[in-house]
């Protein structure tokens, strides 16, 4: 393993920043533009060595990195994988990152990892257990987590909370805060038939640490309705860009990511969506 | 072999190798290093493309849909089995021959 | 109703199972094909991470032929750690067995070099030993001692030319013939390379792995094969950062 970095930036900047991807390394380190910093998906960093460790250790010398780990299961029925927890610890104790976030899903059962952010029902039993595994993962990590609202394709007829009561009373249970992907707001309302600016308003915005901003995919459900898929390839739609100003009019300047996974642009189309969301937050600082 | 023999051996060997090594180029720089391609094998949290219906195709996957049709670089390479000592030829026709017919 | 993860993970993996009940669109009717975009992201992003880390397979068998086995592997064989650098490891041995793949003897080989050159892109960083080191050491000494070699440093032996393969389908290479081969994949620096091996050189390389002393290493490799060039094999080794101390003599 390397030594430790040398990482000086303790939280993230209220500006843009991308999702990191190795094509764009001598972009990011020769014209990075309007972007302040990075995320990386924690689980591509959990080898021992080699180039993906020597990028982000030379690359968290110029920008703040935010570690966003994709493969915990904190939804999950079963205990938290004590492996992966220590693998996250190790991650994390030695990029010292200015950020940690996971999702509010779950990917892991009976051992097998599925690769995919699954749904959860929103009920009084499932809150203690998310609760009770992010008390862990914070005990574990040694630092405060930022957990992400997910992108639905449907629903469950057993849940009896809204998301926006769950997410409220985990962060009220665990101290920790919340990460807001906006696209995802905006997927998981068009497919449930919800209103997002009422979700929006209901989201408890002082506790967001960091924003997310992403593009999706149309599709069609059985009987001919909207079905919005969290793609991530490529631009914000133009819905969501508005849904985010009013965010940032209504909860102030947050460091916000531009999510970009599948057929990756060039550097400039990228670097000319944080652009856009640099635009934005300039209008209230 | 001796124990001189092969002392004399290893240091022949040792002193040829670094004399071919010396003049090796030097080797790059931490940041040029960091330069080039990843390799497979990534976690993301998008999801898959925009249809349903990749992942939900009910295709035999005991493999009775193999086709022979777009077979692959292995229909131009015939090698001759050896690990398992059979006879059978490591070739599509073979491979055809224990497919189910029909 | 309540959905629980064992159900809604059978459903997953099962294409023509049917979609658990306690599902909905939000406004009550159910679900539908709205479960299948869950169905779709697990099968289609396991079968992306198979075909990137198995290109040279894919290549052999063909895409659609890959995708087959893909689907078949995935769902015998799911993740058992949220890595997905390191899934497949156990595509050779599928390989051997899936009905279809099963008479092409030399593909859990080509798997196994496809497994090792992602494991080697992956290992720790080892600075490696000051050539001269060697030189300075008493040759009986250094006969009596092991070499440490790089973490990066992975063996494939196979009857099957192996190598011949790989070049052949990612770099162009000579249709392969009939012959093992063993290869050697080797990191200089960030990226690693198989290396055919000469005549004994997997033997050797081997010993040094298992921690034999280099006098030990070197007459058991020349002892199988005759002219066996340890002078050539160092060069190769030292070349690519491959050899990073000396061990203390057993």
């Amino acid at each position: 393993m390397l030594d430790a970095t040398k990482s000086h930036f303790d939280r993230l900047p209220h500006a843009p920043g991308v999702g990191y991807k190795p094509q764009h390394f001598s972009d990011l380190l020769e014209n990075a533009g309007s972007v302040e910093w990075l995320e990386i998906h924690a689980e591509n960093y959990m080898g021992d060595g080699g180039r993906p460790l020597a990028q982000l250790r030379h690359l968290s010398e110029r920008f703040a990195i935010s570690v966003h780990g994709v493969g915990l299961s904190i939804g999950g029925e079963g205990r938290l994988d004590p492996d992966h927890l220590a693998r996250l610890k190790h991650l994390v104790g030695w990029l010292n990152p200015a950020s940690f976030s996971e999702h509010l899903a779950w990917s892991t059962h009976d051992s097998a990892f599925l690769n995919d952010l699954l749904p959860l029902p929103y009920t009084e039993a499932t809150l203690q257990r998310v609760a009770d595994h992010i008390d862990e993962v914070q005990e574990v990590v040694g630092r405060q987590m930022l957990l992400e609202n997910p992108s639905s394709y449907l629903a469950f007829d057993e849940s009896t909370l809204e998301e926006t009561e769950f997410l409220r009373e985990i962060a009220r249970r665990t101290g920790c805060g919340l990460l807001l992907d906006v696209n995802n707001v905006f997927v998981s309302a068009t497919n449930l038939e919800t209103d997002p600016i009422s979700y929006i308003d209901a989201f408890p915005l002082d506790l967001v640490g960091e924003i997310h901003l992403a593009g999706h995919d149309e599709d069609h459900d059985d009987h001919g309705k909207p079905l919005l898929i969290d793609s991530h390839g490529r631009e914000v739609a133009e819905p969501v860009w508005a849904l985010y100003e009013h965010v940032i009019a209504k909860g102030g300047a947050r460091p916000s990511l531009i999510e970009w996974d599948t057929d990756v642009p060039d550097w400039p189309v990228l670097e000319a969506e944080a652009s856009r969301a640099a635009r934005i937050l300039e209008t209230v600082v | 072999m001796s124990n001189m023999k092969t002392n004399l051996a290893v240091a022949g060997a040792v002193a040829a190798a670094l004399t071919a090594s010396l003049g090796a180029p030097a080797h790059a720089q931490a940041k040029e290093k960091c330069f080039g391609v990843s390799l497979a094998g990534k976690n993301d949290c998008a999801a898959g493309p925009g249809t349903t219906c990749a992942g939900t195709s009910t295709v035999d996957y005991q493999g009775n849909a193999w086709t022979l049709v777009d077979a692959g670089t292995c229909a131009e390479i015939e090698l001759p089995a050896m690990a398992d000592g059979t006879e059978r030829m490591g070739s599509l026709e073979e491979l055809d021959r224990d497919l189910p017919t029909g | 109703m309540s959905v629980d993860q064992t159900l809604f993970r059978e459903a997953l993996l099962t294409p023509d199972a049917p979609r658990p009940a306690g599902l909905s669109d939000g406004v009550g009717q159910p679900a539908g094909r709205r479960f299948d975009v869950y169905r779709n992201n697990v099968a289609v992003s396991l079968t992306e991470a198979l075909e990137t880390a198995f290109a040279v397979i894919r290549k052999l068998v063909g895409d659609a032929n890959f995708k087959l086995l893909a689907g078949a592997f995935l769902r015998q064989h799911p993740p058992s750690s949220p890595l997905m650098m390191f899934y497949g490891a156990e595509m050779p041995e599928f390989l051997a067995r899936f009905e279809p793949t099963a008479s092409l003897g030399y593909l859990p080989d080509v798997a196994r070099l496809e497994l090792a050159l992602r494991k080697s892109y992956h290992a720790a960083d080892a600075a490696p030993i000051d050539p001269t080191r060697l030189q300075a050491m008493a040759p009986d000494v250094l006969m009596a001692s092991p070499l440490v070699v790089a973490p990066s440093l992975q063996l494939i032996r196979s009857p099957w030319p192996i190598f011949a393969l790989w070049d052949f389908n990612m770099n162009g290479g000579p249709k392969p013939t009939a012959g093992g081969e063993d290869v050697a994949v080797l990191r200089a620096e960030m990226d690693p390379e198989p290396v055919r091996l000469p005549a004994g050189g997997g033997t050797f390389l081997s010993q040094l792995l298992q921690g034999a002393p280099l006098g030990l290493a070197f007459e058991t490799a020349a002892a199988e094969a005759e002219g066996f060039d340890l002078s050539h094999m160092l060069t190769l080794l030292i070349g690519a950062n491959a050899i990073t101390d000396i061990g203390d003599t057993p």
